[in-house]
């Protein structure tokens, strides 16, 4: 017998149990429909910052569309807390970018000028802090850091405890998890709806989201929409656990709430797979050791790559099927930084009346532009 | 609860907690804590529950001390020398000690 939903999610990564969790608090019947363990999980590689600094250059609505998710997160938090008995370490004590050198400095400080310089731009607050300004805030500073910027809006959480949470959440709210579920096939149906083929039979579903992260290449012309996402790899390195001694994140490494500090920066176009390697984990090592030379004392106890979801122009794609209504596609790299929004913003338009004007600027449709001969 | 096979190794002396104790010549610093009965031997770094040597290979980081000063060492990965100055460790370690 298939089983009917009023909704199915594809995907339960963060982003996925994000959105379901939203759409199941405005009553709806939920599937989550899972690939299982041998999925990519970007979920599970990530780096766990709630970022807002350097979010927006090249489009002004994700700036904003960030602050707001970042402004959410508190009442989030809470609700998790409320709902599942998980604290995810919420911290947004205000986080830096540092710089090893005056050009680089000089170009983070470019960059945030274009940002601002944007039209429609929603200004947040930023400033450019030398090196005696950190160091009062950031004891242990190392001396090779000129400067670097300070937003007072970004923080981290323990993202593994908030993918655990949301999994409950969506759950509490009667959503229905289905692992090992990789979707093979979707088809709309004649009178409305959709009909999913999966590993394990098929499903139908009034509605449904796509919300696979880099899978969702391959779902989306099935519904008749594009999502045009590339894997990035990043790498991840995590020292022993330490007593605390870095009181604000860095957007290249940061003290999780249990002592470990992450270190991690790579950007790695074109990737085979998630393996690490010792020439970019070396790289990454000796920069955060300049930043903070106490953390040349410590040992590494773990390393990992993760694929990041990105776009053609790294931002968020949110997009409603014209030809199969009902279809709506999900998909960004920032997915624990965007998480409050999904859940909160995002989930309710899509159980309501579909995707709104304030969202209009992440439709995918703005890669429809013929390229200059 | 842990029973030497072999009696006959030399003697080597070092402290526990300040304590002056002996283990053998080829023990780990875990073995030796082993042998001498000490099977909690660090307080975790999150909840500060009592934990000791388990898989002795290096790979479970239950068996963490620290020695001469330097906190978060692997003891069953440190073979015992005469002298060393031996701690529980407590809860998580210090950047830069």
């Amino acid at each position: 017998m298939t089983r009917a939903f009023d909704i199915a999610v594809v995907g339960g990564g963060i982003v996925g149990l994000a959105v379901a969790r939203g759409l199941a608090g405005r009553g709806l019947g939920v599937a989550i429909l899972d690939e299982g363990d041998v999925a990519r999980r970007a979920s599970r590689g990530n780096f766990a910052l709630v970022w807002v600094q350097s979010k927006g250059l090249g489009m002004a609505r994700y700036g904003a569309w960030t602050t707001g998710s970042a402004a959410l997160w508190p009442g989030f938090a809470a609700a998790l807390r409320a709902e599942t008995g998980q604290d995810v370490s919420l911290a947004q004590p205000g986080g830096y970018s540092l710089c090893l050198s005056e050009e680089e400095l000089d170009r983070r400080r470019a960059a945030m000028m274009r940002m601002h310089n944007q039209p429609g731009w929603e200004p947040i607050p930023w400033e450019v802090q030398d090196h005696d300004r950190i160091a009062r805030a950031m004891p242990g500073l190392g001396r090779d850091v000129v400067g670097g910027v300070f937003c007072p809006l970004d923080g981290h959480v323990n993202s593994l405890r908030l993918f655990r949470a949301l999994h409950a959440s969506a759950l509490a709210r009667g959503a229905t998890y289905l692992p090992d579920h990789p979707v093979r096939d979707i088809a709309p149906l004649p009178g409305g709806g959709f009909r999913i083929t999966t590993a394990q039979g098929e499903i139908e579903a009034g509605r449904i989201v796509l919300a696979a992260g880099l899978g969702n290449a391959a779902l989306a012309p099935m519904v008749g929409l594009t999502a045009p996402v590339r894997p990035q790899r990043g790498q991840v390195l995590v020292t022993e656990r330490t007593a605390p001694f870095l009181p604000h994140p860095v957007a290249t490494l940061r003290q999780t709430d249990e002592g470990s500090v992450m270190i991690g920066d790579s950007k790695e176009e074109n990737p085979v797979d998630e393996a690490v390697g010792p020439g970019v984990l070396a790289a990454m090592a000796r920069r955060a050791a300049r930043m903070f030379p106490v953390l040349g004392g410590l040992n590494i106890v773990r390393s990992w790559g993760a694929l990041r979801v990105m776009s053609r122009d790294g931002f968020p794609v949110y997009d409603e099927s014209e030809t199969a209504p009902g279809a709506f596609l999900v998909t960004c790299h920032s997915g624990v930084t965007l998480a409050a929004a999904h859940s909160e913003v995002l989930a309710p338009m899509i159980a309501g009346g579909g995707l709104e004007d304030s969202v209009a600027a992440f439709s995918a449709r703005r890669f429809d532009v013929p390229s200059a001969a | 609860m842990f029973r030497r096979l072999h009696e006959g190794a030399t003697p080597l002396p070092f402290t526990f907690e300040g304590e002056a104790v002996e283990g053998r010549e080829g023990d780990s610093v875990a073995a030796a804590l082993l042998a001498l009965g000490h099977d909690a031997t660090r307080e975790t770094g999150v909840s500060g529950a009592p934990r000791g040597p388990y898989c002795m290979m290096g790979v479970c980081f239950d068996c963490l001390v620290m020695i001469d000063g330097v906190g978060n060492r692997q003891a069953c990965l440190v073979p015992l020398r005469a002298g060393m100055e031996v701690r529980r460790q407590r809860g998580r370690r210090k950047a830069g000690a």
